[in-house]
């Protein structure tokens, strides 16, 4: 009972949603028409990005509500959401990933780290980029980039 | 007799397409009750049909190493469902099912439907394909036998296990459903259904750790078509349950006739009482937490004991 008062005091937390994206979407995600599975993977992140990614589809920015929603396997999705420095050890577990997603397929690299290295740039465990691993389709910079940007992002993908 | 018949079997396919366009509007809505309790705005009702029209577009893909049996599953799910709605009398009790409709068969034919996708969680040869293929068959032979203990129960005062004869005989005499026995089946079945469409508290349908699946561990290699129709034959289950559940529970407005305007009416009814039933699951869902694994048998085994219960009551209490 004190669960369901809690409920409905509480009410809608979910922000007023921003106009739509008006920058066409990525060719590859022409055909998917409003519906985009989502796969994380973390190719050597600080966390940080994981953070703003759960605050994303958590209540308040709420991209469930374009149509974007997290899935368990990478067979189930059409986008690959990867953060952090691609490090040695997490360079062939992604190229595996991205292949075993069905086309069409897009590969969205969240973070500062993904799109140049960032912080880590230089350090001895780290391959390189996303970009210098996988084709990228779409970058969301920032160090940890703002809900707001990846759900941006995610909008381009789903067109809603 | 020939236009009884062909009126029949209009009814029937009406159901069918009631069932299979409406249950993914059946997890939408309930994804929305849910989005909406927990503050957030949700996706829409029509979500998982925009999920459907996209996976259908998707590349197909069989991983290296599997057989037949993942092949098949996908397809066998889809048509089994079908079949037990075509049999279930959730519109009408004329439709030429009726005496065919044994609710054995219909427990037969979604028990099968859960062996296919056990085999082929079993074929990816995955880790958490076998897994998920155990703890599947572990709900499984405890769920069985309180389904058929419930309709055992909800079959003697009818005197046949055909659902039909139950439902009419439910629709003549009402006081039967509300008696001990009927309460108590009725119990029994709501609980069986939740275990066998994998709802919480026995699985939890949006998680995404691997260790805690059940039904979500099978599927995981399924891509593109053959997800899709894994995904539609699993919301086809929920409705054609629920629907078996409202169906016995409260038959008020079910055509005894064929005629088509008795017919549209019984679907409508049928939609708002399966909507009523998933928005109060859903609701439910989000007050309830998954019970651990070795939990689970003990849940089922309350079921169990219901039925139990329930064919003893009525025995015991109607003479029957």
């Amino acid at each position: 009972m004190g669960l369901l008062r809690k409920i409905r005091n509480t009410g809608r937390v979910a922000e007023p949603a921003p106009p739509p994206p008006t920058a066409a979407p990525p060719r590859a995600a022409r055909d998917l028409g409003g519906s985009v599975q989502v796969r994380c993977v973390d190719a050597g992140s600080c966390n940080g990005c994981e953070i703003e990614i759960a605050a994303a589809f958590g209540p308040v920015y709420d991209a469930e509500r374009y149509g974007a929603r997290l899935v368990a396997s990478p067979r189930h999705a059409d986008v690959a959401l990867v953060t952090g420095p691609v490090t040695r050890n997490m360079a062939e577990p992604l190229r595996r990933t991205v292949a075993a997603m069905p086309r069409p397929r897009l590969v969205v690299a969240v973070g500062d780290c993904a799109l140049n290295r960032g912080e880590f740039a230089g350090g001895y465990g780290v391959e390189g980029a996303v970009a210098d691993v996988v084709p990228t389709d779409l970058e969301v910079p920032g160090c940890p980039p703002e809900p707001e940007r990846i759900v941006a992002a995610l909008r381009r993908v789903t067109g809603r | 007799m020939t236009g009884h018949t062909t009126a029949g079997a209009a009814a029937m396919c009406a159901q069918v397409v009631a069932v299979v366009a409406g249950a993914p509007l059946l997890t939408g809505l309930m994804r929305q009750v849910r989005a909406r309790m927990e503050g957030r705005a949700g996706a829409g009702v029509r979500q998982p049909w925009r999920d459907l029209r996209k996976l259908l577009r998707k590349e197909p893909i069989t991983p290296t190493g599997t057989g037949p049996a993942f092949r098949v599953a996908p397809a066998l799910l889809v048509a089994t469902t079908a079949v037990v709605a075509a049999l279930m009398p959730l519109a009408s009790t004329a439709t030429p099912a009726t005496g065919r409709s044994d609710l054995i068969l219909v427990v037969a034919l979604l028990a099968l439907g859960t062996v296919a996708l056990a085999l082929a969680g079993l074929d990816t040869g995955t880790a958490f394909g076998g897994m998920g293929a155990s703890r599947e068959m572990t709900v499984a032979a405890l769920v069985e036998p309180t389904i058929l203990l419930a309709v055992f129960a909800l079959s003697l005062p009818a005197g046949s296990t055909d659902l039909a004869a139950i439902v009419s005989a439910g629709l003549r005499d009402a006081d039967r459903l509300a008696s001990p026995s009927g309460l108590l089946a009725t119990a029994a079945l709501a609980l069986a259904v939740l275990a066998e469409t994998g709802r919480l508290p026995v699985d939890n349908p949006t998680t995404h750790l691997e260790l805690t699946m059940v039904h979500e561990a099978m599927v995981l290699e399924y891509a593109g078509p053959d997800l899709a129709l894994v995904e539609l034959g699993a919301q086809m289950r929920l409705a054609v349950l629920l629907g078996l559940l409202a169906t016995l529970a409260a038959p008020w407005g079910i055509a005894t006739t064929a005629a088509p305007l008795a017919v549209a009416l019984a679907i409508a009814l049928l939609a708002v009482k399966v909507a009523v039933l998933g928005a109060a699951l859903a609701a439910a869902e989000v007050c309830w937490a998954k019970l651990r694994l070795f939990r689970v048998p003990e849940l089922l085994a309350g079921s169990l004991l219901l039925a139990l219960l329930a064919v003893t009551s009525s025995y015991f209490l109607t003479g029957a």
